[in-house]
């Protein structure tokens, strides 16, 4: 099941990222064993599985903030130290720093690269206008509503031009009026900017909506239950969650999920 | 509005109420007038003695010491907080020696401080920046300690050396808690000073006033004292609140 996904993965494109071995355990427990997987270029990738599968622990391990006890994890062949990527908490309001200016908080990454006062402004500058991002980056975090402080941690983890973005359920601190936009504003800054994309997700509906792939896993030890192709349409919208591909593939999902919660 | 407007004047209610008890109890003579005089004339011995009198001075040299104090301790409490934060283990090791000349009643250092510093103003600043040291240090300490680990990690993540998180988030983040170790601080060293100034051969400073009107039984002059004194411990905390509003923004938000 494992190889076949993986082959599947690759035979379109070079794969981005592969990983080779990865196994972690907490305390008694193996959360990973020897896990392998290939994730495509430029593809939006949602991770979906039972709860305390590891969704989050894989991309966690992907971007270095858990280390793995064995395995390999390199992009296009370098280590994570020589690439650039950006991260997205679920939790905005710990991520931000609430003593800078929106504005301040997006270009904060471009400060740690040393890259000068004027430069910095300019880039951010376009980075938003090219994102077509309508927001008053005046303000303060605790000023802006949660959807917009998300956007703001999305926009920080642009700036560098990142070759990889994770999100880690990025959207399930905000009301369902709100996740709605989001999803759009993200499908159209992975529109624009292409750049590999890995998201967590608790809600299938959308890890469906938003993925090329969706990469589904089984109970820990997690394998790859599925590595199902999305083949809906770009640019998703509201009418989308009602067309007979979209309904298929969420389905074959659904019964692939819960085949992997009654296991054992 | 006119809900808000009475809203607003409420805290007045608790002024004017007392003032009107104190009064009543004054005019009606229900306590000896050698014991309490009447706000009137508590007034008119703190206008006279504010204006010109020695009750000014004595207030002068009173902001002056706890003033000098709290800048000491704050110098000294608050880097040697976030060093000691900063390094958890460092903390854990001191900890039991913090909490326990914290909660060491830093009047009891009176006489050790007069041998080492003589009966001057050196002494009661000691004893002053002495006890507000230590709740600095411990109020910073915390905050450093307790900076949002969400936040460090995004620091992190994004390629902030150690250096840079301390500097960038750590220290930032216990902002508002160096606030609350400043505040607490600032009102411990005037406890401090005050009682120094009683007691530890003084010629001046509010509590030498204090002292002084009780020993001439100037009972108008004692309570004028008390209030001024009352009146600087309020506007010290006030003082620093308004600059934790001004530059920690963010405080619980």
């Amino acid at each position: 099941m494992l190889s076949a996904g993986a082959a599947a993965a690759g035979s379109a494109k070079r794969p981005h990222v592969t990983i080779r071995g990865l196994s972690k355990r907490f305390d008694a427990t193996v959360i990973y064993d020897k896990f392998d997987l290939d994730i495509p270029r430029g593809e939006l990738i949602s991770v979906f599985g039972p709860n305390g599968c590891g969704k989050s622990t894989l991309i966690n391990m992907i971007a270095g903030l858990i280390p793995p006890d064995a395995g390999q994890i390199l992009f296009d062949g370098r280590k994570l130290s020589d690439i650039k990527f950006g991260y997205v908490f679920q939790n905005y309001r710990e991520a931000l720093f609430p003593w800078l200016r929106a504005f301040d908080n997006i270009a904060y990454p471009l400060k740690l690269e040393n890259v000068p006062g004027t430069e910095r402004h300019a880039r951010t500058e376009a980075l938003v206008a090219h994102l077509g991002i309508k927001l008053d980056l005046a303000l303060y975090p605790y000023q802006m509503s949660g959807g917009q402080q998300q956007l703001v941690s999305i926009l920080r983890a642009l700036v560098v031009e990142p070759e990889i973005l994770f999100l880690d359920e990025p959207f399930s601190a905000l009301d369902y009026e709100m996740t709605l936009f989001m999803r759009q504003q993200l499908q159209r800054i992975f529109a624009e900017t292409g750049t590999t994309t890995m998201l967590v997700s608790h809600d299938l509906e959308e890890a469906v909506f938003l993925a090329d792939r969706v990469l589904l896993l089984s109970r820990h030890p997690a394998r790859v239950a599925a590595f199902m192709s999305v083949a809906a349409a770009r640019p998703r919208t509201d009418a989308t969650l009602s067309d007979s591909t979209f309904i298929h593939t969420k389905a074959q999902c659904l019964e692939i999920f819960q085949r992997e919660v009654r296991r054992r | 509005m006119n809900a808000r407007k009475s809203e607003a004047l409420l805290p007045l209610l608790g002024i004017v109420g007392l003032v009107a008890l104190w009064s009543l109890v004054a005019w009606r003579e229900w306590v000896s007038p050698v014991l309490l005089p009447s706000p009137l004339l508590t007034f008119k011995a703190l206008w006279h003695g504010m204006d010109g009198g020695t009750l000014g001075f004595d207030f002068v040299k009173t902001v002056y010491r706890t003033a000098a104090a709290t800048a000491i301790a704050a110098a000294i409490g608050i880097p040697l907080g976030i060093v000691l934060g900063s390094i958890e283990q460092l903390y854990r090791s001191l900890e039991f020696v913090i909490d326990f000349f914290r909660s060491t009643p830093a009047s009891a250092m009176f006489p050790l401080f007069l041998v080492l510093f003589g009966v001057g103003d050196e002494t009661k600043i000691a004893v002053a920046a002495f006890g507000a040291i230590l709740v600095i240090l411990f109020n910073v300490a915390y905050g450093v300690m307790n900076a949002r680990k969400t936040r460090l990690l995004a620091a992190k993540v994004m390629g902030a050396s150690r250096l840079r998180v301390l500097f960038d988030v750590m220290l930032l983040e216990s902002l508002p808690q160096t606030f609350v170790g400043l505040r607490n601080g600032v009102s411990l060293a005037l406890v401090i000073i005050v009682v120094a100034e009683m007691f530890i051969g003084s010629q001046d400073g509010l509590g030498h006033s204090v002292f002084e009107a009780q020993q001439l039984f100037d009972m108008p002059l004692m309570y004028a004292a008390i209030f001024a004194a009352g009146a600087l411990g309020y506007g010290l905390n006030l003082l620093f609140l308004l600059i934790e509003r001004r530059f920690v923004h963010w405080s619980g938000k």
